[in-house]
């Protein structure tokens, strides 16, 4: 595959690459995504069959609250990289003009 | 309990199975369940004081969660997995966390962030992986079982390479709440153990409807599956002419002849489609993969590197986390889902996977259960299989099992000589979807029994 191509793939799956990465995950991709291309061959016959997941049935349970008032907050707060009191910090998104 | 502590400090430092071990937890436990063998109040904990060895991606309360990636090196799990809680009420106690390749992608566990695990049978050779610490702790003597989890053979593969019984239960059969996901369709988490009797066991403790997975199935999912006291075994020798170590080979037809010689039937059987497993399973997991590891944004939990906006806090922060087979399966995800190629890999190979579960209901028409090596070869030599498509190959077996959800057991079938070291190899039996009671139930007459003649 292109350097293009893996550079694009890269930046849908959020993750910066190094040039030596680009060159190898090119010619590893190449060959792996030229193996996995058979399965064309077995689905031909039934290409405009819709594919299906598995079997398919709703399983629904109440929706109830099941955890005390602030059971987990301390927890999964202390797993936060960056805090400011009880919230999560993130970096702006909206920039001013 | 100290026995098992004692084996972990002299041995592990060269196997290097663990990522932590739980001693004082462990040995309080452990006097805990001492006193209550005393006292007598042990009637519904059918696994009270037995010390398992449990691989770091199942989360186990207030313990380290690392799936043995960066990207998890500091997290705590806030909560116990289902099949932790249910092993934790049957009296079961944690004696530590074992090694993994990393987010269980790998079957070598040479993929953790931690360092490679080694085979206690060949220290220059692989446990196998992904599920390689739990296996090797287990066959070291380091715990008498452990719990792994199988996407695509990551515990059937261990199991063989480290001479242990190893189950991938029936899709759904046991839940996966609290497991990190890898390949949502595809996860299943199952023992290591030394005996069938024991996987059956730990198998029964975990099993079960969970409201908190809700692909967990009950008993009417699917027809019952009978237990028999001769079976009809299909054995697909077309699926074996390539690329099967002779060795191997040699030992399976001498299994093959053990069973005929017991009394059971054997047929050869087809698979075309099976055969074909290995190239839908490597669209399809690495799809889900690419969506499950989505999460890892370096924002709520895990890593987080510094970057100048938010996109650049997610592209550094996972390409600092994950590691290089990590990051070529979300890659891989990330293409074949994209607009343009999704109906033309992730379509098809949906189709595939379909028409794979139709070929074995028929199969499963005229036989019992399908039985093949669990891996094309003995345990390979670390830093062996440098190409990743020869390291996909070995999964070649055990793929097709989680692409059609239906349960599989390796065990041990004899040993091959390789360079002088003697290596475990083992053989998987297949049975219909939510037919786990039949394996355990041929595995203990064909497996247990020989230990038990063994040890008379």
């Amino acid at each position: 595959m292109k350097p293009e191509e893996i550079t694009h793939l890269a930046s849908l799956a959020r993750i910066a690459l190094t040039d030596t990465e680009i060159a190898a995950y090119g010619v590893e991709l190449a060959q792996i995504v030229e193996y996995v291309s058979t399965v064309n061959d077995i689905a031909a016959d039934e290409a405009d069959a819709a594919p299906m997941v598995g079997a398919r049935y709703n399983v629904l349970r109440s929706d109830a609250v099941t955890n005390a008032p602030d059971q987990f907050t301390e927890a999964i707060l202390r797993e936060m990289p960056h805090t400011q009191g009880r919230s999560m910090a993130v970096k702006k998104i909206l920039k001013a003009k | 309990m100290q026995d098992y502590l004692a084996v972990i400090k002299t041995s592990d430092p060269e196997i290097h199975a663990f990522l932590a071990t739980y001693e004082s937890e462990a040995l309080a436990a452990a006097e805990q369940a001492t006193a209550a063998y005393a006292a007598g109040t042990i009637a519904d904990q059918p696994l009270l004081g037995v010390p398992l060895a449990i691989k770091n991606n199942i989360l186990i309360k207030d313990q380290l969660a690392t799936a043995a990636s960066k990207m998890l090196e500091n997290y705590t799990a806030i909560y116990d997995a289902t099949i932790i809680e249910r092993l934790r009420a049957a009296g079961a106690i944690f004696i530590g966390s074992t090694n993994m390749d990393e987010f269980a992608m790998g079957g070598s566990t040479e993929s953790s962030a931690f360092g490679p695990t080694k085979n206690p049978h060949d220290l220059a050779r692989v446990p196998g992986g992904s599920s390689g610490g739990s296996a090797a702790a287990v066959a070291a003597g380091m715990a008498p079982a452990a719990i792994g989890t199988d996407t695509g053979g990551s515990v059937r593969q261990p199991a063989s390479y480290c001479g242990l019984v190893g189950h991938k239960p029936t899709y759904g059969a046991v839940s996966r709440y609290g497991l990190m996901a890898m390949g949502s369709s595809l996860d299943q988490a199952g023992p290591l153990t030394h005996t069938v009797a024991d996987a059956r066991l730990l198998h029964s403790v975990m099993a079960g409807v969970d409201p908190m997975d809700a692909t967990t199935i009950t008993d009417d999912t699917y027809p019952k599956v009978a237990t028999k006291d001769t079976y009809t075994f299909g054995v697909p020798h077309g699926f074996m002419a390539d690329g099967v170590d002779p060795e191997v080979l040699a030992l399976f037809e001498a299994h093959v002849a053990s069973l005929v010689a017991a009394g059971h039937s054997v047929v050869d059987i087809e698979l075309p489609l099976f055969e074909q497993g290995l190239a839908a399973y490597y669209i399809v997991m690495p799809a889900e993969v690419s969506s499950n590891l989505a999460r890892y944004d370096g924002i709520r939990y895990g890593h987080s590197a510094d970057g100048k906006d938010l996109l650049e806090v997610y592209e550094q922060s996972r390409a600092q986390g994950f590691g290089s087979e990590v990051k070529r399966r979300i890659l891989l995800g990330t293409h074949v889902l994209s607009s343009g190629y999704y109906d033309a890999y992730y379509g098809k190979a949906q189709i595939v996977r379909r028409k794979m579960r139709a070929e074995l209901a028929e199969v499963f028409q005229s036989v019992d259960m399908i039985i093949m090596p669990t891996a094309p070869t003995p345990a390979f030599k670390l830093g062996e299989q440098a190409d990743p498509l020869s390291m996909y190959r070995q999964d070649i077996f055990t793929v097709p099992v989680n692409l059609a959800g239906v349960p599989a057991i390796s065990f041990p079938m004899g040993t091959v000589d390789q360079g002088g070291s003697l290596l475990p190899v083992g053989v998987q039996y297949i049975a219909p979807h939510a037919g786990d009671e039949r394996l355990f139930d041929a595995g203990m007459k064909i497996y247990d029994a020989t230990l038990t003649s063994k040890r008379d």
